[in-house]
């Protein structure tokens, strides 16, 4: 494996990946090309995720029971899987994102004395 | 699994479709069509690694490793075939003998009998002499005046000629009371059971109720036969059902042809037991506790009867003391049966364990020649869990192979062992295999599996990666004491114990078939004759008795010929008495001179016929009949023990429990009268013309002539007296295959062990001894070329397995000499304490030793150090 390719996956740590999923259902199903575009433009492009790493993002929250998918034609009505937030997924976004806020908000009050040092 | 595979179908198409996306997007941007697919696989990743991590989240990842772990076993033992075939040989022979063992255990002994609540069931065991036998009179009183039982059955066992019409065959039948369906609450396959009410006083009940498998064999299922008159003894009865399939009657081992009701018992047997409350011949009663009552209270309850039968009746009764046993096992057979089959088990278990640890031994010599490998697999950064698993993973495949094997066999010799009958009496040994011998093989091929794997496992683990890859294997044969040594002293030690009790037993049974029994089996012939048939009155059953006996005489080549009721040491037990000395006046149970004297009914000739030694006075006549006064003939330990003396007792007087003085007028030696373990028993031989007479009897003849010819010639002399008499002729010694079987069984189960002992200890010294010289060759060769003696060589290479081996086999023998106090139960004069005993099994572990070690120590002597040498 590439170097390169392990500093992305330590970027886009695993639960994060999953928390992005669950907040681009939220707003509606989706198929998988159309959840990685509304990601890259949601974070203008600054989490830059590799496409492929959504799959297996995508079935172990389908494992987990958080997305359902189902099958329809999309915009230009071509077959396509439409993935879905299920009630419980909808109740864990609630959980992860509450976890994330807090978990940025912990790293923030450690990180911002180090900037003030740093800046002073 | 299936969402699994649902999910995972279609994994590709959406990858494709998701890229074509991509790639479309990217050329409505304006890329040319190669470059946007470029950048939409780009921009996707490594489909490769995508599809398998996605795979991955579908998979339970330690199925998958055991998976790998497995295949990588099976390569391994494919590479040595030989190795693999031994191990999983032993194992399945050691693994089959704990499951056969246990098959017997689990179907006699933890297998409840086949009724509804088999647990709430108890029979009343008596623990007075009679062995647990009753009278039908206190059976009554035990029915009518306990408040413990919701109902009270007894039962006997009875063998009967029963007539269909044609060919009228004896069968073996169950006298039973009217309740005993009832008390078992099981349902009839076919007709009705007879019941309480079927039952007016003796006689009057004349119905038949077939066993699921006679109605079989002999009625061929046939659907019409309730309702038909047969003739049983010559009186008719009516078939009113079929008992459902797989139930058998309530006593262990025996499968009756079909049921009568014992109020019927005088038409059955022509004796009139029901009313003589002093001849006990019923089995123990049993019945269901009544809700609420503790089995504490229902022997209270028993005891105070027993004082109110003792206080009414104190000729016939003595102090009675009780005990609830399960029915079809009472105390008198069930106790040494668990000895002796969980001595079994233990000895099998035994087994098994000093099988684990001599192919702990050999897996431990495979690891350290493996202990580069496992220590380059460490290095490489595998966890210490996984090398772990993958040597647990392989013994316990092995095991398991094993385990299947041994299962496949055990079954096969169960299911011909529950077919198997070995003598007259049908034997019912209901010992085909259930789930749990099933469950019990299984558990036990884990578990050896995992004692297999854990020694190898240490010792790999143990071991120092970086040593060991860098110089090669550690030699460590300089360690006083290592765990090899010990698993080896324990194998030889657990050999010694079985070679030593399958030593013991063949000994003993040796000593049995060559002891004393009173009579001499050899040359003479039985038969087994009933009168019943025939329907002879009384003073024509003498009169025919008497001709054949002159029949019998009369042949060429019969020196004498004699009639018994029973034969001794047969499968239908002794008549049983108490008797009194002459002086005693108050003839109450408490005053007996012996209690349990065993009685034959002989005819005279019968004491010659049957070669028992006359030591005094003489024997019975034709003239001891009813009009002369009552005689009998006693053995030695009956003149020792009821007229104090052996010597000047002819003459002399005892008395019958109804007052009867009887005269004594000859004495013979002792012998065995119900088994062969038994101690000296006291018994008497009375005239049968001062007997009622006996319908069914057995004639005695001794000939030296061919078995078979005499036979035939018997046969044609029977028929000219009476066409219509059933008889069956076998030899003596035939008959005594009965009394022999415990003991036969015992040592050919403690042969066939002492047999897969040595095997085992043979091959765990081989084994070790092999080892250790393979390991060593290029020293030896080393000292050879230096002038090392042939036996210094011998030494270092044997002398520690030797060493071992007299260790083990020293421990062994006084465990053994513990264990075999068991055997002496069923095998009779078995003892540990022999001299030649002792002998042989040292004689037996020095040849076993030096066969162990003669290929290893050729092998260490034929060392060419030239060759050898050169090879490095």
């Amino acid at each position: 494996m590439s170097t390169r390719y392990e500093k992305a996956r330590i970027e886009l740590l695993q639960g994060t990946l999953d928390l992005l999923i669950l907040r681009t259902l939220r707003l509606g199903p989706a198929h998988g090309h159309a959840i990685a575009k509304a990601i890259e433009f949601g974070s203008d492009d600054v989490l830059r995720v590799e496409q492929g790493s959504l799959y297996p993002a995508l079935h172990r929250l389908i494992k987990r029971g958080w997305v359902s998918v189902e099958e329809g034609t999309s915009e230009n009505n071509r077959r396509a899987k439409f993935y879905k937030l299920t009630p419980k997924g909808r109740r864990q976004l609630g959980v992860e994102t509450d976890k994330w806020n807090r978990l940025a908000g912990a790293i923030a009050r450690i990180l911002r004395p180090v900037q003030q040092e740093s800046e002073s | 699994m299936r969402r699994r595979t649902r999910m995972l179908s279609d994994l590709d198409q959406d990858i494709q479709d998701h890229i074509e996306r991509e790639t479309q997007d990217n050329i409505e941007r304006g890329m040319s069509l190669q470059d946007a697919r470029f950048a939409a696989l780009r921009k996707f990743g490594n489909v490769a690694r995508v599809k398998e991590e996605t795979r991955e989240v579908w998979t339970v990842v330690w199925l998958d490793r055991l998976l790998q772990d497995l295949r990588f076993s099976l390569r391994l033992l494919c590479r040595s075939p030989g190795f693999a075939i031994t191990v999983v040989l032993t194992l399945a022979l050691a693994i089959s003998a704990n499951a056969v063992v246990f098959g017997v255990l689990n179907a006699l002994i933890l297998r409840p009998l086949n009724v509804p609540n088999p647990d709430s069931l108890y029979a009343i065991e008596t623990g007075d002499s009679a062995l647990g036998y009753q009278s039908y009179a206190d059976y009554l009183d035990f029915r009518d005046r306990n408040r413990s039982f919701d109902a009270l059955a007894t039962y006997t066992v009875t063998k009967v000629v029963l007539d269909t019409g044609k060919n009228p065959s004896r069968s073996w039948a169950y006298e039973t009371s009217g309740n005993y369906f009832d008390v078992l609450g099981i349902q009839p396959s076919l007709g009705r059971f007879f019941q309480s009410s079927d039952e007016h006083g003796p006689d009057s009940a004349p119905y038949i109720v077939l066993s699921h498998a006679y109605w079989h064999s002999r009625f061929l299922n046939d659907p019409a036969v309730v309702g038909r008159v047969v003739h049983v003894n010559r009186h008719p009865f009516t078939i009113i059902g079929v008992a459902p399939p797989g139930f058998y009657g309530t006593f262990s081992f025996f499968a009756a042809d079909f049921f009568v009701p014992i109020v019927n018992h005088k038409q059955l047997t022509g004796r009139e037991s029901l009313t003589a409350r002093g001849n006990r011949w019923t089995f123990p009663a049993m019945g269901r506790l009544k809700p609420g009552v503790t089995p504490t209270q229902a022997l209270t309850d028993l005891t105070s009867i027993g004082a109110y039968l003792e206080a009414t009746y104190p000729k016939e009764e003595e102090h009675k003391t009780f005990s609830l046993t399960r029915p079809d096992l009472p105390n008198f057979l069930g106790r040494p049966l668990r000895a002796f089959a969980g001595g079994l088990m233990l000895l099998t278990g035994l087994i098994l364990l000093a099988a684990c640890a001599n192919l702990g031994i050999l897996f431990a010599a495979r690891a350290a020649d493996r202990s580069r490998e496992v220590a380059l697999r460490l290095a490489l950064g595998a966890s210490r869990t996984r090398i772990m698993r993958q040597l647990l993973t392989e013994t316990v495949l092995i095991s398991l192979v094993g385990g299947t094997l041994g299962l496949v066999g055990s079954v096969a010799l169960l299911n011909r062992l529950s077919t198997w009958q070995p003598f007259s009496v049908p034997l019912h040994l209901a010992v085909a295999p259930d789930a749990m011998v099933y469950v019990a093989a299984l558990i036990l091929a884990l578990v050896s599996g995992f004692l297999l794997g854990i020694v190898p496992t240490r010792q790999a683990l143990r071991a120092s990666r970086y040593e060991i890859v860098k110089g090669g294997a550690a030699d460590r044969f300089g360690r006083r004491w290592t765990l090899r040594d010990a698993l080896l002293v324990v194998q030889i030690a657990i050999c010694a114990v079985l070679v030593m009790s399958s030593m013991v037993a063949v000994r003993g049974l040796v000593r049995s078939l060559r002891s004393d029994l009173g009579f001499q089996p050899q040359n003479a012939m039985l038969v087994d004759a009933d009168l019943n048939m025939a329907g002879y009155s009384a003073d024509a059953v003498w009169a025919m008795q008497r001709r054949m006996i002159d029949a019998m005489e009369t042949l060429p080549g019969v020196e004498h010929a004699g009639l018994v009721n029973l034969p001794p040491l047969g499968p239908g037990g002794s008549g049983v008495t108490s008797v009194f000395t002459d002086e005693t006046a108050d003839l109450r149970p408490s005053n007996v001179a012996a209690a349990r004297v065993y009685v034959y009914n002989v005819s005279p000739g019968y004491v010659h016929a049957a070669g028992t030694t006359l030591l005094a006075g003489r024997t019975l006549s034709w003239r001891d009949d009813k009009n002369a006064p009552s005689v009998a003939v006693v053995n030695r330990q009956f003149a020792a023990r009821v007229l104090g003396s052996v010597t000047n007792l002819v003459g002399r007087y005892y008395k019958m429990p109804n007052g009867n003085r009887i005269q004594v007028v000859g004495v013979v030696e002792d012998g065995k009268y119900l088994s062969l373990t038994e101690e000296q028993q006291p018994a008497i031989f009375r005239p049968i013309l001062q007997q009622p007479p006996l319908k069914e009897i057995w004639l005695v003849v001794r000939s030296a002539r061919d078995p078979e010819q005499l036979a035939a010639a018997m046969r044609r002399r029977l028929r000219e007296l009476d066409a219509g008499l059933p008889f069956e002729i076998k030899t003596w010694n035939t008959e005594l295959d009965f009394a022999l079987f415990p003991a036969r069984v015992a040592t050919t189960a403690l042969g066939v062990l002492g047999m897969m002992a040595a095997m085992l200890s043979i091959a765990g010294v081989f084994g070790m001894a092999a080892y250790s010289v393979s390991r060593r060759l290029r020293e030896f060769g080393i000292r050879i070329a230096l002038g090392a003696r042939r036996h210094d060589v011998l030494q270092s290479a044997l002398g520690r397995s030797l060493k071992l081996m007299v260790f083990g086999s020293v421990v062994g023998l006084l465990l053994g000499m513990l264990a075999s106090r068991v055997l002496a139960v069923i095998v009779y004069q078995a003892t540990s304490r022999d001299p030649l005993v002792l002998a042989g099994v040292v004689l037996a572990m020095f040849l076993l030793g030096l066969l162990a070690t003669w290929i290893p120590a050729r092998r260490a002597l034929s060392i060419n150090p030239s060759i050898l040498l050169r090879e490095e």
